[in-house]
């Protein structure tokens, strides 16, 4: 069941049982009045009374929970305007018995019994509802034996609510019990008045308004009812029930106390707004931090909220971000100089030019200034990361304005804008890490779009490739083009450093290699030409190396130039050995001019089908064990040896297990390739 | 990790480089370089016995003083350098543009003549 569905259900109720106990009740008095003997019981009006009662509490409940518990001007509006209406309305009937006051007709037990009824109805709907707005207040900031304590009261209320059934009369032993259960618990209750420190100034003289104006209502009521019971023949009382009496009682008390609280709370408001207004100060201060602010933004917060904290008539902030910035509020350049001139005290000497020691403990950062104007001056130092980088001056036009109290909370608001200083700081830095990683990831995306997709597999040539890039971009480099029908140019290189610049020179030498390749030079020529082209990009200390091989399928040879780069092996299928592809050569920019071209040297090497070329970075080589001891050339002409008769795909396997063996639980913390190529004989 | 020292031995410098030599590592040696050039070091020895592993950053040190070298007439004397790491020279092709010889008294003799 919704609420909304239980609001107007409840209404519904409160307004049928209301009819139902007035209605009953007119009935009750004309049997009494005529002393017609049928059924006498007054069990239903009091049944009616009792429902309604209950509907009206339900109806209030769901009513005033769905407000904005917190505004308690709102809540204390609500009892005096609802009160206002009611007691309006009663006027109205109190007054239409003043008219026509001793004329018989009116004074009929008809016509009473009918405005009493009304009357009722009206008072429930003032009384209960007052008593659920009281509820919220004193439940507010509730513990848990507060709320079992209101509890008890509650079902108290409801157990009299039900006992006044039976019609007991004032002198009842069950009467008085009744009251003096009711009594002592809201005495114990009266005096939950938390909320009362949440008013401002002007809240609290409203409250007090409403709360005064509730407690007359409350009054008028009592009178009025006293008034229909002096009649003597109303066929039910209610100043003859516990609940009523006990009701308007405890609405009553809470009333008076929360009246003598507040005003009692009237000097000291101020003060606690001035503790809230701190609070949400510093916590705008810390706030600076999550939302990313600027510098600037935490200055203005703290020297607002320091200056607000003190009472303090100027200020001026000077702090070193970077640069030396000022912040002023009511001061001119000029007349902080002047002021600066005056201080003769030595701490806030120290501390204004930045010489301040942090393990001193000045006992008075706040001392007399000889000034015209400002008649007191509290200066205190700002630090970041255990360094004054600047400090904060309060003048105040009083003389001893400031105490004791005061420079702590000042205090206290500098250290939390020195925490939002080095986080900011740090968050620089972590943004400044973040879009170093990202550019890493560009590179390395560059890098791995830098080598080719697909390599050849063919009549003539199986090429099998393996690169893996190490945590950091590195500069591995491979490719292999057809210069034309028969001939094949292939390039391995490695490209000294890492990062985004080993990412670019890769992409220079990719630029380099696809326009050399065309020009069909031979693998001396296009070192040499390389060299000349890569001489005028390559940082200062960078050089590559590199191998360029000629394939020729038709001769079947293998035309190469090393410029620096690990010898290439060649599995022999026929004589079941490797040979090493060692020949003179130079890395490339190592030598930037034509002296460069005599450490290039050429050779050819024929081989027969099945023969494998096998091409690696030094990544493999140099990849070392738990022991320290490198792979090396050895290990992996070894491995070649075993395999080498094996399909290309099977060999690159071969090969990387045994390096992944020889490595044990480390992985390899360089780039490295492998390219494994499989020659193979074929006649046109 | 390594670890660089130079000591003067009657007006020659001698840079010893211990350990390993890699990417930031190389930092060191260039540094050391880099004062022996300021301070107008014409000799020059480096000491490379106790050299366990040098990365191309540091074989970058080398090759980006070899201009400078050249243009303003300091002499560079390698010696010492383990198998290994003369395989990594050699490779490259630095051997061929930097003097290396065995031990420490050719290497301050080398001068002489």
């Amino acid at each position: 069941m919704s609420d909304k569905l239980k609001i107007r259900l409840s209404f519904l109720g409160g307004l049928i049982f209301w009819l139902l106990f007035a209605g009953s009740n007119v009935y009750l008095m004309l049997v009494k009045g005529y002393e017609m003997k049928v059924d006498y019981s007054d069990f239903l009006p009091q049944l009616s009374f009792t429902l309604f009662t209950l509907s009206t509490f339900i109806h209030y409940r769901y009513i005033i929970t769905k407000a904005d518990t917190l505004n308690f001007s709102d809540l204390l509006w609500k009892v005096f305007i609802t009160g206002l209406v009611t007691t309006l309305l009663s006027l109205g009937i109190q007054g239409f018995f003043v008219l026509f006051e001793g004329r018989s007709a009116v004074e009929s037990p008809l016509i009473i019994h009918f405005f009493y009824n009304i009357l009722v109805g009206l008072i429930v709907i003032f009384a209960v509802s007052t008593f659920v707005v009281w509820k919220r207040l004193i439940l507010y900031q509730k513990s848990k034996n507060l709320l079992q304590l209101w509890r008890f009261f509650e079902l108290a209320f409801g157990v009299i609510l039900i006992v006044d059934f039976f019609g007991f009369k004032p002198g009842d032993a069950y009467f008085s019990v009744g009251l003096v259960v009711l009594v002592l618990f809201s005495l114990v209750l009266v005096f939950n008045l938390k909320w009362v420190a949440y008013l401002n100034f002007k809240q609290k003289w409203k409250g007090i308004l409403f709360i005064l104006l509730s407690g007359i209502y409350l009054y008028h009521f009592l009178r009025i009812l006293n008034w229909f019971s002096g009649t003597n023949i109303l066929v039910i009382d209610m100043l003859e029930r516990v609940f009523i009496l006990g009701l308007f009682g405890f609405l009553f008390v809470y009333a008076i106390i929360s009246i003598l609280v507040t005003l009692f709370n009237l000097p000291t408001s101020s003060v606690f707004e001035q503790k809230l207004k701190e609070a949400v100060d510093f916590q705008k201060l810390s706030q600076t931090i999550p939302r990313g602010e600027t510098n600037e933004q935490t200055y203005e917060i703290l020297i607002e909220s320091a200056m607000s904290a003190v009472f303090a008539d100027a200020a001026w902030l000077e702090i070193n971000d970077g640069e030396m910035q000022t912040v002023t509020r009511n001061l001119s350049a000029a007349e902080v100089d002047t002021i600066k001139s005056k201080i003769d005290n030595q701490v806030i000497q120290d501390i204004i030019t930045l010489t301040f020691q942090k393990g001193a403990n000045p006992t008075r950062l706040n001392v007399p200034l000889k000034h015209t104007t400002y008649k007191t001056i509290m200066a205190l130092p700002i630090w970041v990361q255990d360094q004054q980088v600047g400090f904060i001056v309060l003048l105040n036009e009083v003389a001893e304005a400031f105490n004791r109290e005061m420079v702590s909370i000042v205090t206290t608001f500098v250290n939390q804008a020195s925490t939002s200083l080095e986080n900011l700081v740090l968050i620089k830095e972590s943004l400044a890490n973040e879009r170093y990683k990202e550019q890493l990831s560009i590179a390395k995306t560059v890098q791995k779009s830098l080598l080719p997709t697909e390599v050849f597999n063919n009549e003539a040539l199986t090429v099998e490739a393996l690169s893996v890039a190490a945590d950091e971009v590195g500069g591995d480099y491979y490719d292999i083009l057809a210069i034309d029908q028969d001939q094949y140019g292939l390039i391995i290189g490695d490209v000294s450093g890492k990062g985004t610049s080993a990412a670019f020179q890769m992409a220079q030498m990719k630029g380099v290699f696809h326009s050399l390749v065309r020009e069909k030079l031979s693998p001396k020529v296009f070192i040499q030409k390389t060299n000349q082209a890569l001489s005028q990009c390559l940082d200062k200390s960078a050089f590559i190396t590199a191998t360029y091989f000629e394939i020729d399928t038709q001769a079947q040879t293998l035309s190469f130039s090393r410029a620096g780069h690990c010898p290439g092996l060649l599995y022999s299928a026929k004589k079941k050995e490797v040979s090493l592809l060692e020949e003179e050569g130079m890395g490339l920019g190592i030598l930037r001019n034509s002296t460069y071209d005599k450490y290039v040297v050429e050779s050819t090497v024929p081989y027969s089908g099945g023969d494998v070329l096998l091409l690696y970075t030094d990544g493999i080589t140099e990849a070392k064990n738990e022991t320290g001891e490198q792979f090396g050339e050895e290990r992996l002409k070894q491995s070649f040896l075993e395999n080498g008769a094996q399909p290309p795909n099977l060999i690159k396997k071969a090969i990387k297990e045994a390096l992944k063996g020889f490595m044990g639980s480390l992985t390899i913390d360089d780039d490295y390739t492998l390219l494994v190529i499989q020659l193979k004989s074929h006649v046109k | 990790m390594s670890n660089i020292k130079t000591e003067n031995i009657e007006g020659i410098l001698m840079i010893s480089v211990i350990g390993e030599v890699d990417a930031s590592s190389s930092i060191h040696l260039d540094n050391a370089f880099k004062e022996a050039m300021e301070s107008g070091q014409k000799k020059i020895v480096t000491n490379l016995t106790e050299l366990d592993y040098i990365s191309s950053a540091g074989l970058g040190v080398f090759i980006s003083y070899l201009d400078e070298f050249s243009s303003k007439e300091v002499q560079l004397v390698l010696f010492g350098i383990k198998a290994p790491v003369r395989q990594v020279f050699d490779i490259l092709g630095l051997g061929k543009l930097l003097k290396i010889v065995e031990t420490k008294e050719e290497a301050l003799q080398s001068f002489n003549e």
